[in-house]
């Protein structure tokens, strides 16, 4: 795990949207234009916005987040049409929290703000 | 035999990331070097691109993590290769940038090699990352209930 293609952006081609269900029930937005979300778009759209303020990141980088507790068995996946629904796995939890996956998530979520930089830096 | 990234348990364990950038690779050293810039993608830090030079990154500090981490500079070679030490809690890794261009930009790899099997038990209070993170998801879940 950690690597992946070169010039594939990891918030690419993950769920179009999440949802965490069970106890938890969450919705994350995905990579959708907005037009294309219409009204459950919006709703989609408020509750990803508190879960970026609450999480103090990114949505991409909540969604790639998600990306390495799904590779980590800390929650599972079904897909349902453009959407994804997550179940946590609480009891995976415990023997996962290695270096591995904590540096692979640190190191994607630094090399984006990398790239934000390099934009903002003059040529 | 005398490979670092092996022990008699057995072989470490590596991060590796590979991105393509289109910016050459003197822009990226110079993010990667110049310690304002570092500062704004990565962490506080003290860095200088030269050999040996002892430097820390900070963070802000939570229970169990003083947000410090100890580093030494390995190795300087301008727009190519970048590698320091990263310390901390207990375990000491090493990071490995290459810049190899790639017609108008560059192929960005980050290697963080060292990790060890009996280094885990390090981790416990290190966690701070994603005891951020899954505690903001607790809360927010909590909320939507």
């Amino acid at each position: 795990m950690g690597t992946r293609p070169g010039g594939t952006r990891p918030g690419r081609g993950w769920a179009s949207s999440c949802l965490l269900r069970g106890q938890h029930s969450a919705h994350l937005a995905g990579t959708d234009p907005p037009s294309q979300r219409g009204v459950r778009g919006q709703a989609i759209h408020r509750d990803d916005q508190l879960l970026t303020d609450h999480a103090g990141v990114s949505q991409p980088a909540v969604s790639k987040h998600l990306g390495v507790l799904k590779q980590a068995g800390l929650v599972r996946c079904k897909h349902r049409g453009r959407e994804t629904h997550y179940s946590v796995r609480p009891r995976g939890l415990a023997p996962l929290m290695d270096w591995i996956i904590f540096y692979s998530s640190f190191w994607h979520e630094r090399i984006d703000r990398l790239e934000a930089l390099l934009e903002r830096m003059d040529p | 035999m005398t490979d670092p990234n092996k022990n008699d348990q057995g072989a470490t364990r590596s991060v590796v990331i590979e991105r393509d950038i289109p910016h050459p690779p003197e822009k990226i050293w110079r993010a990667l070097t110049e310690g304002s810039l570092l500062k704004q993608w990565l962490m506080e830090n003290d860095f200088q691109p030269v050999v040996s030079h002892q430097f820390k990154f900070r963070a802000a500090p939570v229970p169990n993590w003083s947000g410090i981490i100890d580093c030494e500079v390995l190795v300087v070679e301008p727009n190519k290769k970048l590698s320091y030490t990263w310390g901390t809690m207990g375990s000491e890794t090493v990071v490995l940038w290459t810049l190899t261009a790639k017609g108008a930009g560059t192929l960005l790899r980050m290697e963080q090699s060292g990790f060890r099997p009996d280094q885990e038990a390090a981790f416990k209070g290190a966690t701070y990352g994603w005891q951020k993170f899954i505690g903001a998801l607790e809360r927010v879940v909590a909320g939507l209930q």
